[in-house]
């Protein structure tokens, strides 16, 4: 006899009581703290922050530990801490000008005032896997600010100092487009300047969608898929010619003015990285040749992110540049719409949930229509669906 | 309840915003109305879109059933319920009768619903057009001006070349005789039931941001062609547990050679036909 | 009592449940067009109890509102308790409050939504003489098995035949809460009324 089959709840638990035993692994071992997760595997914190939209180190050290080192599980354990916070206030834009970086080159500009600086890259190691590192034992550390061998960068990175900016104040080193734009070669950043930016967590996207949207869109967007839209315009769909104009990392200050002060305090302090990307140069007959920009940004030390965010940003503009469009990377409602790894893992996943009364649906339609055709009527026993009625 | 969340997990603001769009769905019946959905601590595409809807109408006097294929004890059906007897305190119960609030997903229950019965479906993708027209800028015009004709071509294509429409769940729809709607992925059987329903329907997608509704006695058509008139599935066999000869029924295959056995996707609807049949024999 | 203590009563003392509750009654009149309701939280000055349970349960500070003659008494009450900003134009108003017909523009000045986003339009809560007593509407629409009546006491027949006039709109148009003290009933864009001649007491 059959017996449908119950007990979801129990069965619910144990699997809690399994992926417990599962997360702690061998209890021989020591368990992991928050620090060491924090301090160690720095990376996987950043993208956890920058994807999860939620800049807490300790918290996404605890999202990475509680989901077992599955980065877009956590992602989602953070988002939905997040989405349960009140919002208190809107900071003033960061000022990335106004960043002491810890790295910062430029690929337009041989040297430039603020020089390059490496800062704490794997641009130039040779990934060889380090069996010291196994033996528990760290590889000397290198004297800071020097790279491990010299890179195609001629200079050694120079101190930043702070006396070296243009403008004479206590700021980081001059842009690298600056350069570019004091001699008007370059278009001014295309933002709209407005002081009330949508919050896309807050308004659904609609379209067209603009730009400080798409922005917000692609500063939570996979890194993977980024990456992926990203090189495919390298590769031609969607071509932009681009140069990787400055890429910095550091920390920036953040900044709120209280309505009842009046004046801005700081509030803290995050780690970004962004990237200023250079792109072929528009123009017409009534305007003349200039570049165009992409932008991209990332909670933390997110290098790669960056750089495909302003990849994405610049191939999304192409409509606005009148360029052709057709290609993946250049449509908004495609790219805005699948960037988001909370929402497609959701939905991915989701197959695995019972479908079988859909299922029965199909199974039925498809017995239907074999019956009525000739040859599957004489190979086919009575379909078990006696089919339809009015 | 567990400390340190709102009532039902929603924020205040939230639930507002989310009621702001439950009743613009409700004054325009059919329409996708958008709204601001927020992450959940379950999955999209997990019903997010439903427990959002849910989460902003119940109240301490509710009772709430929780479905997925009609059956109550399926494991995402279970981890919705404990959800909201977790976050809202809220009576839950199996039977149809008793619930005034019904969250499903993928059916809709045997038992008729009745007035004042609120039901809430969750929907994976709202939009009716999608699979013909990807764009949201391009579905958005058509529904503005009623062109639907795309949708008929695409039916009529089914018609020539399976000599059938080969549509066997979401079912599209045309509410009030306006607006063309999906029905969430319930079998074309449960359509009919929506025609005039007494309940309201509230339909909630999470993850792609819409938020739709069917008032009471509300007309809901099922798309078809004067000579293919719309028709519902229905099986030679009978449930096999309670013998219902009229409900939607699940295959199950029953041992290696493939043997099959057929019982009711509504669980509450079957073990309350055993229960008055062994009432019966008892007396 | 001063005005400042005055303003800053008639919230709710329980929001989480309180506005449940009446929004749970708001949702069924309005899936319900004909059926009246009572929402019995506390008058403020300009608002009737019911009009105030709306404010109190829908607005916030995304939905601009427009207060409509004597309902500006409201003004501070629901900057205090809902944080909404006011709309000095109605046409940008997500909720608009009028304690009668004569304190309205003309209906099509409100925001009546786009073909492509009939939502974004104005809900309007307007103060009538009674609901239950006056003249004898005939509804009909979604929500409604058949026909359903309803009466109505202090809007005109001008007004009526305006409101009708936005049916040909639709999607756009205009969804009404009609408020008389404690009792409210809704009237959504769909609904179709005919207004009888003879009236019912």
């Amino acid at each position: 006899m059959y017996v449908a089959v119950k007990g979801g709840e129990r069965a619910i638990e144990a699997a809690h009581e399994l992926l417990a035993q599962a997360r702690r692994g061998d209890p021989q071992v020591p368990e992991l703290t928050l620090q060491q997760v924090s301090g160690q595997l720095s990376l996987a914190v950043d993208r956890v922050m920058a994807e999860g939209s939620l800049y807490d180190r300790e918290l996404a050290a605890l999202a990475i530990k509680q989901a077992r080192g599955d980065l877009i599980e956590a992602v989602f354990l953070l988002r939905a801490f997040r989405t349960t916070l009140p919002r208190l206030a809107v900071t003033r834009p960061i000022e990335t000008g106004r960043m002491a970086p810890r790295r910062r080159i430029s690929a337009t500009f041989k040297d430039l005032p603020g020089g390059q600086m490496l800062g704490p890259t794997f641009d130039y190691t040779h990934r060889l896997l380090d069996f010291a590192l196994a033996a528990g034992a760290s590889a000397a550390p290198e004297p800071a600010g020097v790279p491990a061998e010299p890179g195609p960068m001629p200079r050694a990175p120079a101190a930043v100092d702070p006396a070296a900016d243009v403008n004479g104040d206590a700021r980081g080193p001059a842009r690298a487009l600056a350069f570019l734009d004091a001699e008007d070669l370059i278009e001014r950043p295309p933002m709209t300047g407005s002081d009330d930016p949508p919050d896309i967590t807050r308004d659904p996207l609609a379209f067209p969608a603009p730009r400080a949207a798409r922005l917000q869109n692609l500063a939570r967007g996979d890194e993977g898929f980024l990456l992926a839209l990203g090189y495919s315009t390298q590769r031609g769909y969607g071509r932009t010619h681009p140069f990787a104009g400055e890429i910095r990392m550091g920390e920036v200050e953040v900044e709120i003015v209280p309505e009842e002060l009046g004046f801005a305090i700081v509030i803290g302090e995050v780690t970004v990285t962004e990237c200023d990307m250079v792109n072929q140069f528009a123009g017409s007959a009534t305007e003349p040749a200039r570049f165009t920009r992409g932008y991209g940004l990332a909670f933390g030390e997110g290098e790669r992110k960056a750089m495909a965010m302003a990849l994405v940003d610049r191939a999304l503009r192409a409509d606005q540049l009148g360029e052709d469009t057709g290609a993946p990377a250049q449509d908004q409602e495609f790219v805005l719409y699948h960037s988001d790894n909370v929402e497609a893992s959701g939905f991915v996943q989701h197959l695995k949930l019972p479908h079988y009364v859909d299922f029965q649906s199909e199974l039925n339609l498809i017995r239907r229509i074999r019956a009525g055709t000739p040859r599957a009527v004489a190979a086919e026993p009575e379909p078990a669906a006696a089919g339809e009625e009015d | 309840m567990i400390a340190g969340y709102n009532f039902a997990y929603l924020d205040e603001q939230t639930k507002r915003m989310i009621r702001r769009a439950i009743l613009k769905a409700t004054a325009i019946p059919g329409y996708q109305v958008p709204f601001a959905s927020r992450e959940m601590p379950l999955p999209y595409g997990w019903g997010t879109g439903g427990i959002q809807v849910t989460a902003s109408i119940i109240g301490r006097g509710d009772t709430l059933k929780v479905i997925d294929q009609g059956a109550d004890d399926t494991t995402n059906a279970v981890s919705i319920r404990r959800f909201f007897a977790r976050t809202a305190g809220v009576r839950t119960t199996e039977r149809t009768r008793e619930a005034s609030i019904i969250q499903t997903r993928h059916r809709i229950p045997e038992t008729p619903l009745r007035e004042g019965q609120i039901i809430v479906f969750q929907v994976p993708i709202p939009e009716p057009l999608r699979w013909l027209e990807p764009r949201e800028r391009e579905t958005r015009r058509m529904h503005a001006h009623a062109d639907y004709g795309a949708m008929y071509v695409k039916l009529y294509e089914d018609i020539a070349r399976y000599g059938r429409i080969a549509t066997g769940y979401d079912y599209p729809v045309v509410v009030n005789g306006r607006y063309l709607m999906r029905p969430s992925p319930i079998p074309k059987f449960d359509n009919p039931k929506l025609d005039r329903l007494p309940a309201l329907a509230l339909f909630g997608a999470g993850r792609e941001k819409r938020i739709y509704a069917v008032p009471p006695h509300t007309p809901v058509k099922s798309l078809d062609f004067e000579d293919h008139p719309f028709r519902v599935e229905s099986w030679r066999e009978r449930c096999a547990l309670c013998g219902s000869g009229s409900s939607f029924l699940d295959e199950i295959v029953v041992d290696d050679s493939g043997r099959r056995m057929f019982v009711c996707s509504d669980t509450d609807y079957c073990s309350g036909r055993r229960a008055k049949r062994s009432g019966a024999e008892a007396a | 009592m001063t005005a400042a203590a005055a303003m800053r009563t008639g919230g709710f003392a329980d929001p989480a449940a309180e506005s449940q509750a009446a929004f749970r009654t708001l949702l069924d009149v309005l899936a319900r067009p004909g059926r009246i309701a009572e929402l019995k939280s506390a008058a403020v000055a300009g608002l009737s109890p019911a009009a105030s349970s709306v404010a109190l349960t829908l607005c916030d500070f995304e939905t601009p509102v427009w207060l409509g003659g004597a309902c500006a008494a409201a003004a501070d009450w629901l900057r205090f308790h809902c944080g909404a900003p006011l709309a000095v134009d109605c046409g940008t108003a997500r909720f608009a409050f009028a304690p009668g017909i004569a304190d309205l523009p003309d209906l099509d000045l409100f925001d009546l939504g786009s073909d492509e986003f009939p939502d974004r339009s104005t809900t309007l809560v307007l103060e009538v003489a009674s609901l239950g007593r006056g003249a004898a509407l005939t509804l009909s629409g979604p929500g409604i098995a058949g026909t359903a009546s309803l009466a109505v006491a202090g809007p005109s027949a001008a007004f009526w035949q305006a409101r009708a006039a936005l049916g040909a709109l639709f999607p756009r148009g205009l969804d009404l809460f009609l408020t008389s003290g404690t009792q409210i009933a809704a009237l959504p864009r769909a609904t179709r009324v005919e207004v009888s001649p003879c009236t019912s007491r």
